[in-house]
């Protein structure tokens, strides 16, 4: 991370801290829901500064835009505020304060960020990601060929390359920049076959349970 | 709320078609830029949303028939399972998309692996979207109970 983006993230972070214990001591749930979206704001802008557009797009749409609607569409069906808490819930600040701790514990065990020996960073193996950046740029390749064709002495390395590329076993056509559109799609094709499927049960699970007509849910 | 208003009402009409807009670039740029099929079914949802928001939720259904929404749900899924179907036809592993190399239209057609994440963003563009629709319409239709 840059040095600048300090001044960045800190701030961010420190808003975002703010707004978690204001939504947590506030009574007004109108209140509260919007001051989730803007926490949803300030993860996305935050998710931005640390290099991940498709997060930052995710939590913006999700977060801060549908999920702020349906609270919204709840609260229209609910009170407005909250009752207050007839005594001081001591076994959630417990329970908390244990999970909190464990959570700072285990960061701990957490590579460096940016580190390049992570194991996010090694796996897929940095060869998937390079073959996927290469093939965006078609132009290079030929480029490449080209010089190799010219001179002999870039043989060497255009030998290294295929024999890469073979040892590879997967040789993918076309050419997609987006290495998180790839991962999500291609390398991960299963999980985001499953990830779909669960939205679409959600879907049908919300339908069949709130779908009922006025009429029909008063006959019985 | 017909005459109230006004300045909402014009600029949300202004708004819906480049929402609308953002998320077919989304969708289809998502190969080459952030985005892919969830953000896009995301913000295509909020444009329905949006509208219903403000032109109430029986305009909402007119626009977004539940009888089109609830069957563009599972079609979404089936185009995504569809294309793993189509690759275990064309001889490969289910999902394995390099196997849809073609040589049509002169490179500019989306071809391989390509051709693959493209058809399967997709699916996943459609259900997203039609869920999100639905489950708004869901909240949004009810009652209050008490």
């Amino acid at each position: 991370m840059l040095e600048n983006e300090l001044f960045i993230v800190i701030p961010l972070l420190f808003l975002l801290a703010c707004t978690a214990v204001t939504v947590a001591r506030m009574r007004d749930l109108w209140a509260a829901v919007m001051l989730t979206g803007i926490y949803s704001f300030l993860g996305a802008g935050w998710m931005l500064v640390l290099d991940a557009p498709d997060v930052a797009f995710t939590e913006a749409a999700v977060g801060a835009g549908v999920s702020t609607v349906l609270m919204l569409g709840t609260l229209a069906l609910t009170s407005r505020t909250a009752k207050p808490p007839k005594r001081f819930p001591w076994h959630a600040l417990i329970i908390v304060t244990i999970t909190g701790s464990t959570l700072i514990y285990g960061i701990h065990d957490l590579p460096d960020f940016g580190d390049p020996q992570a194991p996010i960073h090694q796996y897929p193996k940095p060869g998937y990601v390079e073959l996927e950046i290469a093939k965006g740029e078609p132009h290079h390749d030929n480029a490449d060929q080209h010089a190799s064709a010219e001179e002999p002495h870039s043989e060497a390395g255009s030998d290294a390359a295929a024999g890469h590329d073979e040892s590879d076993g997967e040789d993918h056509h076309g050419n997609t920049p987006n290495v998180v559109t790839v991962v999500l799609a291609s390398y991960r094709g299963f999980d985001t076959l499953g990830e779909t499927s669960v939205i679409f049960t959600a879907g049908i699970a919300v339908l069949l349970l709130l779908r009922g007509r006025p009429q029909e849910s008063s006959q019985p | 709320m017909n005459l109230k208003f006004p300045i909402l009402r014009v600029v949300t009409k202004l708004l819906i078609p480049y929402i609308i807009l953002f998320a077919f670039y989304v969708q289809f740029h998502g190969d080459y830029g952030p985005g892919g099929g969830f953000q896009a079914g995301v913000i295509l949802a909020a444009a329905f949303i949006l509208y219903t928001l403000v032109f109430g939720l029986r305009s909402g259904l007119r626009v977004a028939r539940p009888a089109v929404i609830e069957t563009l749900m599972p079609l979404g899924v089936l185009i995504f399972g569809g294309t793993g179907i189509l690759t275990l036809l064309a001889g490969g592993n289910y999902l394995q998309f390099d196997v849809l190399d073609h040589h049509f239209g002169g490179g500019l057609l989306p071809a391989g692996e390509h051709l693959g994440m493209f058809l399967i963003e997709f699916g996943v563009g459609v259900t997203v979207a039609s869920v999100m629709i639905s489950i708004f319409f869901c909240f949004s239709g009810r009652e209050r109970s008490s």
